[in-house]
């Protein structure tokens, strides 16, 4: 059994050495990716252009915009002297933000009453906003604060949540995006570049030849699918690097589980790939496929937006997809530095993906011309 | 009687409404140079395929080597080469790599593997060209190589299917050589043409129209039969009643 596995290997992997524009294709992508996404994808948004309109002029409101601008949520770009100058350069898009200080503020809040200063927000991105959102909210508080335990005659305040945000301390947004890279770059190439290998020889006739041999299926397509597995991890390792000096992403659990799993993580979407290259006909059709199949992976899997607040029947959908559970293995090991223990249903859930796939393909595919 | 080499027994194949090949028995000796001769769509490329193991008859069946078709269509492969329509190796390959692959693929190891790669290279004398790639080889050359793959597992029965298109009338020549040399060492030959020439040099011809068969025979009984002083005759002839 499997004696016909080796020649199949070589032959692929003689091939896929000699398509050079593929294979700078498959080293290439992952460091282009990389580098899009970590320097391009940036969820905290700091620094938004600003302008004011300062009604008050007194010590009091220059002292408010200072802690405004303090915050590095906001970056004073203009000062303004009605309110239709503030609607036309946040309506122009030259400010996203606009601070207004009434002509009362200093007098309200040296009596005592309520104070108010209006923080508009160009809110049309909802992503974008957000921070500026709550930095405006804590700037009001942390006054609030100061002054209310002056009056109270208090030192220090009564309570205080002290929040250890863990694993990703700085919320640094790479830490998050760069692991999940690794798992969505292997699924695009992995299922891409199987999918095309069959059908490639279907179309240029080569199949015809090869299924009139003995060569059994499982033979043909672990042989088919192999030399591959090498290049996943050379992807793999290339994000890993570059993620780790470039963008100084922490490498802080056993980075050869993290290469088993992967094994097993690459080798479910080359037998996915499979699976698709049975379904087709033409390359074209291959491409098209694998593609659709993509799209809900970045998607869904959590690579980019929070699984929890989709609707559940979007979740149960994520589940069924390798790359969610990848996902959990690849920020599980990188970031929290956890082990199988907290892994192995993930590990389970990707060995029967990898296995069903190999299956149905085996039985899918027919050494045969109708 | 002995063992036929390939027998068929109203071997039909439906695609959809269209029989490509209706009810064909034949029976093809060991040793024979047996043509199957018609014009394109009368379906010898479709029979070859069946005989193959490529496509699975609709009725009737079929025997190669002493192996049912439909029942083992696997162990068959073994025992028979193939070489299709269209050059079915891999341009990437050097015609080396192509031959190693197919040796490794025919489970040739070790001492055997090193010297029939040697009497094959020697065969269909492609020494020279070794390490030029397969997409760099004339249409003559890359028949040769092609050939030189299908014998490499010693096969009893060796199918070709219209194997000299395309290929300059020198080469063809030499490739029918290689081919009766074959069959003088005893392996069956099954060649599908529509060149006239070619069909002379076959011992014995099946000529199909519209997938049945309408004669058997000698080159010229197959003549006689269809009415034509010549094979070329005969062959127009069914031509133009295809057509009409």
């Amino acid at each position: 059994m499997m004696r016909r596995f080796w020649p199949m290997f070589r032959k692929e992997f003689i091939q896929m050495r000699r398509d050079r524009l593929t294979l700078m294709i498959m080293v290439g992508l992952p460091v282009i990716q990389l580098l899009m996404f970590g320097y391009a994808i940036q969820t905290d948004v700091r620094h938004v252009p600003t302008v004011v309109l300062d009604e008050s002029r007194t010590p009091e409101s220059r002292d408010l915009i200072a802690a405004f601008e303090n915050t590095g949520n906001f970056r004073i770009v203009d000062h303004v002297n009605g309110r239709p100058a503030l609607d036309r350069a946040i309506a122009q898009g030259d400010a996203q933000a606009g601070i207004v200080v009434p002509y009362d503020y200093a007098r309200l809040l040296g009596r005592g009453t309520t104070a108010t200063v209006q923080v508009i927000v160009d809110a049309a991105d909802p992503l974008a906003s957000q921070a500026t959102i709550s930095a405006a909210a804590s700037v009001a508080e942390v006054r609030n604060l100061l002054i209310l335990a002056r009056q109270a005659g208090r030192a220090s305040l009564p309570l205080e949540a002290r929040v250890r945000p863990r694993y990703n301390p700085g919320l640094r947004s790479p830490n998050y995006i760069v692991p999940g890279l690794v798992g969505v770059i292997l699924t695009i190439t992995m299922v891409l570049v199987t999918a095309m290998a069959i059908v490639r020889e279907r179309e240029r006739g080569t199949l015809e030849q090869l299924i009139v041999t003995p060569i059994t299926k499982t033979e043909l397509m672990l042989g088919k699918i192999a030399p591959y597995v090498g290049v996943g991890l050379i992807q793999m390792t290339a994000v890993l690097v570059l993620g780790r000096y470039v963008f100084d992403v922490p490498l802080t659990g056993n980075v050869l589980l993290l290469y088993l799993i992967a094994l097993i993580f690459v080798v479910a979407s080359l037998s996915f790939g499979l699976f698709v290259s049975t379904l087709v006909r033409t390359q074209q059709q291959a491409m098209q496929l694998s593609f659709f199949f993509v799209l809900p992976n970045i998607l869904l899997s959590g690579f980019m937006f929070p699984r929890q607040a989709m609707p559940q029947l979007f979740q149960w959908v994520g589940l069924l997809l390798p790359l969610t559970h990848f996902l959990k293995v690849l920020r599980g090991i990188l970031l929290k530095g956890v082990g199988l223990e907290a892994l192995w249903r993930e590990v389970a859930v990707l060995a029967g993906f990898a296995i069903v796939m190999i299956v149905l393909s085996v039985q899918r595919f027919r050494k045969t011309l109708d | 009687m002995s063992e036929a080499a390939v027998e068929t027994h109203d071997l039909t194949r439906r695609f959809g409404s269209v029989t490509a090949v209706e009810k064909l028995t034949l029976r093809i000796e060991p040793g024979e140079v047996f043509g199957l001769l018609g014009p394109n769509g009368s379906g010898k490329t479709t029979t070859i395929r069946m005989l193959c193991g490529l496509l699975e008859p609709s009725l009737g069946g079929a025997s190669v080597a002493g192996i049912d078709v439909t029942a083992a269509p696997e162990r068959i492969k073994q025992r028979i080469g193939y070489m299709s329509q269209r050059f079915g190796l891999y341009e990437d390959l050097t015609v080396a790599e192509n031959l190693d692959f197919y040796a490794g693929i025919y489970g040739l190891t070790g001492a055997a593997r090193r010297e029939r790669l040697r009497e094959v290279i020697e065969f269909i004398g492609l020494g020279t060209r070794l390490g030029q790639l397969a997409a760099e080889l004339s249409g003559g050359w890359k028949q040769r190589l092609a050939l030189g793959c299908a014998l490499l597992h010693r096969p009893p029965v060796l199918f070709l299917d219209e194997p000299t298109a395309g290929v300059d009338p020198a080469a063809r020549r030499n490739f029918w050589r290689a081919i009766h040399e074959l069959a003088r060492r005893g392996t069956t030959v099954l060649v599908t043409t529509h060149y006239m020439d070619e069909a002379e040099r076959c011992g014995r011809l099946a000529m199909l129209s519209g997938g049945h068969l309408i004669a058997l025979g000698t080159p010229a009984e197959v003549a006689a039969q269809v009415g034509g002083a010549t094979l070329e005759d005969a062959f127009i002839i069914l031509q133009e009643r295809d057509e009409r």
